[in-house]
């Protein structure tokens, strides 16, 4: 996916005069085909992430839509003022893209866990987030990323990830997708945003085979929300899960159950969030291991919606 | 070398009399203060001559049509001294006169910082300080990048200059060879908290912008010939960024409020304070 989403900078660098890419300190390498082709928009500032954001603002002031590169974690928490301001106040084009997003980077440690990048993202004005679930999504998602006229936050996964979406359900920024329909009238609702999509189309299954109905819903974009969507698939559901590899605390889960608490009053369906506890992770391993402690496996989704069903059902 | 405290006090004592037009700028300032009933007094008057000096002499601008493409770029990153900006602006024609005595008003374009997109004239929203300087290397680079000969200036405060993001910028502003940016320090050596040597000392700062790769000058700030002549030299050196470290007095023009700290920033400035600062600028 982080791939795929460097790629596509120099596919639409080739296409438009306007892209230039900035990075802080990444590897060596790293884009090197844009390097030698358009030497003049290509970048790679040193571990200055406040500064890189106050280039790419200044570059788009003039005309320029910048895309940013470097670990999650950097740029959002270290350079948040630059990025409230310099390019949210400002309103301007420029793209962040945030390697590592959720436990990716689990063996290095807390500090390089972006456990609340799309709370803190979304908290801000203007700026719009993006957690594709695979690589063609993130193509497709990027094919179209040059036109919208604010600041998007781009998460990404950890790569090599497992490919679900499908090109017949295109990319629409701001639309969510339904990955798995159920059949019955009253169903379970699984709504995710980046991978955690996968585990749940994972989770369908397993609960399928339990003789559970469910629904996954995927959201790409966690910011602007598909209001609509949201509120279609929590009307007559069972029950509605997110699923999101972040904090609980104004996360994506946070903002489905702000909608709903809203719009649905009485007829509010139970709802699940299944997201990370407020608490900095004290375990390395890998991804999977720390997924595991926070039960967002695949198998851990599952075995929650049916606990939570068959607790229903018994008290039925 | 950089100049000592001592031979920077020279320099601000030896400063020419403010002229008319220096005096009317700063009763444009007052009129502002007047209007909101508060405002950063000493932050704004310290940087009229410099402001003046871009405005009348420096910039290549056009005020009916503030998007020119091919204007030079001003941010005023201190953005707490934006009266002084918004006087040029008003005396230029980008705004009307009138605005600034909706300063700070519920409707007005004019708040206590500068913001863009808001005021013609103004490129970048700052107030948040630390911001402005990289900012301007992005617009530099832009420039270049369209082979435009626009020139870009950051005007900082002293204080803002403990910033770290500055020198992240210095740094990279020196790394692109920007030199058609130049930055212009407003150094009143006196920050919120009181004076900078005792808040976080700065010196030696030509030292420090010179190490930083920028070709360094100073002036007094207050001496109108002198900018001018400074400001012409531009670029200092090819392939170089510039800094202009302009000696200052916080407060210029208002005997009372000269080289105070409390007159950084007043929250209240009642109608008999404004009759003596009217006084003082006859």
């Amino acid at each position: 996916m982080r791939n795929t989403c460097l790629n596509m900078v120099y596919e639409l660098a080739k296409r438009d005069p306007r892209v230039v890419f900035i990075g802080s300190d990444l590897s060596p390498g790293l884009l090197a085909g844009m390097k030698q082709d358009y030497p003049n928009r290509w970048f790679m500032e040193g571990v200055t992430e406040a500064n890189v954001i106050g280039i790419a603002a200044g570059m788009a002031k003039e005309g320029y839509v910048p895309y940013v590169n470097t670990i999650a974690t950097f740029i959002t928490r270290r350079c948040y003022e630059q990025v409230a301001i310099d390019l949210c106040l400002h309103d301007l084009p420029v793209r962040l893209i945030g390697n590592g997003g959720g436990l990716v980077y689990a063996p290095l440690g807390p500090t390089h866990l972006a456990i609340e990048d799309m709370t803190i993202m979304r908290a801000l004005p203007n700026m719009a987030v993006v957690a594709v679930c695979d690589a063609p999504e993130m193509t497709r998602f990027m094919e179209g990323s040059l036109d919208w006229p604010s600041p998007i936050y781009i998460r990404l996964a950890k790569g090599g990830d497992l490919v679900v979406s499908r090109p017949e359900n295109g990319f629409t920024f701001g639309k969510a997708i339904r990955m798995r329909k159920a059949r019955g009238r009253d169903p379970v609702v699984l709504m995710a945003t980046g991978v955690m999509t996968t585990n749940c189309l994972a989770a369908a299954d397993l609960l399928g085979r339990e003789g559970y109905d469910a629904s996954v819903v995927h959201f790409h974009t966690v910011k602007p929300l598909d209001e609509e969507a949201v509120l279609e698939h929590a009307d007559n559901a069972r029950l509605v899960v997110t699923v999101e590899e972040g904090v609980a605390i104004g996360g994506f889960g946070s903002a489905v159950t702000d909608l709903l608490v809203e719009e649905m009053g009485q007829s509010l369906p139970r709802i699940i969030r299944l997201a990370l506890p407020d608490a900095f992770p004290h375990k390395y391993g890998v991804q999977n291991d720390l997924l595991e402690i926070y039960g967002l496996m695949p198998n851990q989704i599952a075995a929650t919606v049916s606990n939570a069903l068959s607790k229903e059902e018994m008290v039925a | 070398m950089a100049m000592t405290a001592e031979a920077a006090e020279v320099i601000e004592t030896a400063s020419p009399p403010l002229d008319e037009r220096s005096k009317y700028l700063r009763r444009l300032v007052v009129r502002g203060l007047e209007g909101g009933g508060r405002g950063h007094v000493g932050s704004s008057l310290s940087l009229i001559e410099i402001m003046r000096v871009l405005y009348d002499d420096v910039l290549r601008h056009r005020p009916k049509d503030p998007q020119w493409r091919n204007r030079d770029r001003m941010i005023l990153s201190k953005g707490h001294g934006c009266l002084a900006l918004y006087v040029m602006l008003a005396d230029k024609g980008f705004i009307p006169l009138e605005t600034l005595d909706t300063f700070c008003h519920r409707d007005s374009i004019l708040g206590g910082h500068p913001e863009a997109g808001k005021i013609p004239g103004v490129e970048a929203s700052t107030g948040a300080l630390g911001h402005g300087l990289s900012v301007g290397v992005g617009m530099a680079l832009a420039a270049r990048m369209q082979e435009r000969d626009s020139r870009i200036f950051v005007c900082t405060g002293d204080g803002e200059i403990n910033e770290g993001s500055i020198w992240e910028a210095a740094m990279c502003a020196s790394k692109h060879k920007l030199d058609n940016l130049a930055v212009i320090v407003d150094y009143n050596k006196i920050q919120s908290a009181g004076p900078t040597r005792e808040i976080q000392d700065l010196e030696p700062l030509v030292d420090k912008w010179e190490a930083f790769g920028f070709a360094t000058t100073e002036v007094d700030g207050h001496d109108v010939a002198e900018l001018r002549a400074v400001f012409r030299r531009l670029p200092f050196s090819p392939q170089r960024p510039s800094a202009i470290i302009c000696h200052t007095v916080k407060g210029k023009g208002l005997p009372f409020a000269e080289n105070d700290a409390n007159w950084h920033h007043k929250a209240k400035v009642p109608p008999e304070l404004v009759a003596d600062m009217y006084a003082a600028l006859r």
